[in-house]
């Protein structure tokens, strides 16, 4: 299976007007692809239902605003990746 | 229906934790009417969207206890299957097609004696209220469409 960085990139090209190509794993989602939060609610819906999960944007917009982490942590692509991995797991472990 | 106030929705008529069923009645006449269209007064099919919008919005205001507000956010696979014009009496469904961190995706429909009238996917983001006026204005449009009579869901639905 495609890893989940290869997923996300695909869903936000499928979903936006990003292309493929350009997304790289220092991607920062926001600032260096130019999504819009209308878009992002979309690309995250796609996630929620390719992985099964349930992304807390909320909590973590919370926690950037709060200056309690760094936007990186969850924006940048290759970190994102990674928190979906460790959402997907800790999903199966509650299974 | 009072479509010049934007009051979509008569009555709710059943709610389940993931879908709520109300109905309408279009009115007879209205400024609406006048101009879409001259001789031939028909719905616009925005405000048939704006019906599922809120019968959706409803639908989660009562799964999150009237905790926060749902707003709408996007409109997908739209389809106006059938015109409707003054008098008709409209069924319309709400479905959660999936619950977020943030937001909602639901399924609206509507239907008039038996008859698929439209259906779209419907996105909602869900925030806080942005001022106390608009949770009392909602507490109050949902008793007067009798969606308080059903049990509601608990504040902490929809949160993280």
């Amino acid at each position: 299976m495609a890893s989940a960085f290869d997923r996300i990139a695909d869903i936000i090209a499928e979903t936006s007007d990003v292309e493929r190509d350009s997304i790289t794993p220092d991607s920062h989602v926001i600032n260096d692809l130019g999504i819009d939060s209308l878009d992002f609610l979309d690309i995250v819906f796609a996630i929620d239902k390719e992985f099964g999960i349930k992304v807390p944007v909320e909590a973590w917009t919370q926690q950037v605003n709060n200056g309690e982490a760094p936007a990186e942590q969850y924006f940048v692509m290759k970190n994102l990746a990674v928190r979906i991995e460790e959402l997907v797991a800790a999903k199966a472990a509650g299974a | 229906m009072r479509l010049e106030y934007f009051q979509m929705i008569d009555r709710v008529t059943a709610v389940e934790p993931e879908r709520l069923v109300a109905e309408a009645r279009v009115p007879e006449a209205g400024p609406v009417f006048e101009g879409h269209f001259p001789g031939h007064p028909l719905v616009p099919g925005v405000l048939l969207m704006e019906t599922m919008a809120q019968a959706s919005g409803y639908l989660l205001l009562h799964r999150m206890g009237f905790a926060r507000m749902p707003f709408l956010a996007a409109v997908k696979e739209a389809k106006l299957r059938s015109f409707v014009g003054p008098g008709t009496a409209l069924e319309i469904e709400a479905s959660l097609v999936h619950e977020g961190s943030g937001y909602a995706v639901t399924s609206g429909r509507i239907a008039a004696s038996g008859r698929r009238i439209c259906d779209a996917e419907i996105t909602l983001r869900i925030l806080d209220f942005p001022a106390p006026e608009l949770a009392a204005a909602m507490r109050a449009q949902a008793e007067r469409i009798g969606l308080t009579r059903f049990p509601s869901g608990g504040p902490d639905d929809l949160q993280s």
